[in-house]
């Protein structure tokens, strides 16, 4: 069984008790942007085989939104973080650095 | 290739089956072909066959990772059927299901059709309002199905227990024409017809790079050395993006785990297809006499072949109360498959931003059911460049905002 450690109130949180919300660090585009960008928003994803970032909501606990680095291919986690983020914190990256040295890092 | 028949079983059975084939030959990689499919599912498989059947393009190698048929044509639970809401699904999976009838004589494979009949149980009033639109909607388009009354569900179905506590059974929509097949059975008939086509088959073989020049491909790099080629269909479920990545576009794909379990067999007690899709489980018995059970998927993105517990857990609660004799079982096996879900959980039969190369994922939970009429779309497309079933399910619909979205009109993925 999945467990994430929520961010906001110190849980270790099993899957049951958490939503999948996606991936994570998605630009968002409304009105006025091209069609290219606002289909890009909407549904092309990376899925990942590998190190994927992405959004939890501890929905039957505090109820918040946060984020998860973890290895699709392994499900392995590497660590939890605030959604009020624009990217990876440096700790994150490092921590995936060490145990995935091939990995091709975080891209917008 | 030798056929199959009562003669050949005959004379076989005096030699101690000395005489037979290998079903499809071993191959090395040539340097270059017309085409190549990757993925040896049932999809790249059909593909490859219709290439050759319906358009005589039978200079074509299948590229398999893995083994033939060991993702998820080899893991499903094997329903067929195609009453479906929108025209554009209802078209090409009752052309797939009708293709479905006489595929054991086409590829001269028993692949086991059986058109048991599936049943969707309504469970509550907005299914059954739900069903009742799906019924008018397959009359239109020439889809056999009807909505039936709990008496009749009880009738062929006495196991169940049509008055549950929590979600009786207020009728279902009832296909008498859809079913089952061997899911095996499939993928090694289609490989062996293709085999005596003149393609090759490579197993063990990782498509690991994509080549192109211009704009246009030129071949693919694998873990047996570069081959080259005009045409290029990918078809390789859940790993889609991985594929898409290496042509250098993106696809609206996610791919998530999808489980099954069977228990142990028992005497036949159930001789139809049936799906609760409120509580979230279907049920068949197979040849053997296993109960063969799904569920749902989990929401997060995977690639490990299994799923989490808890939602095996919530299938077999589900079906024990609308099953009752089910709770004295016990369960012998449970797999998962990698699914690619796309955005409107259709799928997709397609050009890409790629000149020759295309694409046929996004089946989900629910692409065993299509593997003829999708092979059949799909070789037409790389032929000819255009296809009428493939056309509504283009990549490109996404951009358009023209989905087909199945998902919530039928409230149910497979
Ligand atoms: C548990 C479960 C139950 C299901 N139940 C049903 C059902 O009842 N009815 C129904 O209609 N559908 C059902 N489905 C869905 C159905 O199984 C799939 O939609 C269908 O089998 C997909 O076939 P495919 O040929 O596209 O993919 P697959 O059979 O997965 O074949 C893709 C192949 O591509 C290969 N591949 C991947 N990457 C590479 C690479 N880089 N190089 C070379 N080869 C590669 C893989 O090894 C694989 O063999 C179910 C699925 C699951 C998992
Ligand atoms: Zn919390």
């Amino acid at each position: 069984m999945l467990i994430l450690t929520c961010p906001c109130c110190g849980v270790a949180a099993e899957e049951t008790e958490l939503q999948p919300g996606g991936e994570a660090h998605l630009k968002r585009f409304g009105p006025g942007s091209s069609d290219d960008a606002f289909e890009a928003y909407m549904f092309a994803r990376a899925n990942p085989k590998g190190v994927h970032f992405e959004r939890w909501r501890h929905a039957y606990g505090c109820g918040k939104w946060f984020l998860a680095a973890r290895c699709t291919a392994t499900l392995e986690v590497f660590g939890t973080y605030s959604a009020q983020t624009k990217e990876p914190p440096a700790e994150i990256v490092t921590k995936i650095r060490a145990k995935r040295p091939d990995w091709a890092g975080w891209s917008a | 290739m030798k056929r199959y028949s009562v003669f050949a079983v005959a004379r076989e059975a005096l030699r101690n089956h000395q005489g037979w084939d290998r079903a499809w030959a071993k191959a090395d990689p040539k340097p270059r072909y017309d085409a190549i499919v990757v993925g040896a599912g049932g999809h790249g498989l059909a593909s490859a066959y219709y290439l050759g059947r319906n358009h005589g393009i039978t200079n074509v190698a299948v590229i398999e990772k893995g083994w033939l048929g060991g993702g998820n044509t080899g893991r499903n639970t094997t329903i067929i059927r195609s009453n479906y809401l929108q025209d554009p699904s209802a078209a090409i999976y009752e052309k797939s299901r009708s293709l479905y009838e006489t595929l054991s004589q086409d590829l001269n494979y028993n692949i086991m059709f059986s058109p048991r009949g599936v049943m969707m149980l309504a469970q509550t009033q907005h299914e059954v309002r739900g069903y009742l639109r799906t019924a008018h909607a397959n009359a239109l388009q020439g889809v056999a199905t009807e909505f039936i009354g709990p008496e009749r569900v009880k009738e062929l179905v006495p196991i169940i227990d049509t008055n549950g506590p929590r979600y009786p059974v207020l009728g279902a929509l009832w296909q008498p024409r859809a079913g089952t097949a061997r899911h095996d059975a499939v993928a090694w008939g289609y490989a062996r017809a293709c085999s005596a086509m003149g393609m090759d088959i490579i197993q063990n073989c990782e498509v690991t790079g994509i080549r192109r020049e211009g704009g246009k491909v030129t071949g693919v790099e694998t873990t047996k050395g570069a081959i080259g080629c005009d045409r290029l269909g990918i078809v390789v479920a859940g790993h889609s993006s991985q594929l898409a990545d290496m042509a250098g576009f993106r696809l609206p794909i996610e791919s998530v785990a999808l489980q099954a379990l069977v228990s142990e067999p028992i005497k036949p007690c159930m001789d139809v297809v049936v799906m609760a899709n409120t509580v979230h489980g279907y049920l068949s018995q197979s040849d053997k006499g296993e109960m063969v059970i799904g569920g749902g998927t989990d929401g997060f993105n995977n690639y490990t072949q299994r799923g989490s517990w808890h939602h095996i857990e919530e299938t077999v609660r589900a079906l024990v109360e609308t099953f009752p004799m089910l709770s004295r079982l016990k369960m012998l096996r449970q797999w998962g498959g990698i699914v690619d879900m796309t955005g409107d959980r259709s799928p997709i039969i397609s050009k890409t931003p790629v000149e020759g190369v295309f694409v046929n994922c996004g089946w989900g939970t629910g692409g065993f059911k299509a593997i003829p009429g999708s092979g059949w779309a799909m070789a037409e497309l790389m032929a000819k460049g255009a296809s009428p079933l493939a056309e509504e399910f283009s990549m490109f619909r996404f951009r358009e905002g023209k989905f087909i979205d199945e998902s919530v009109a039928a409230g149910v993925a497979h």
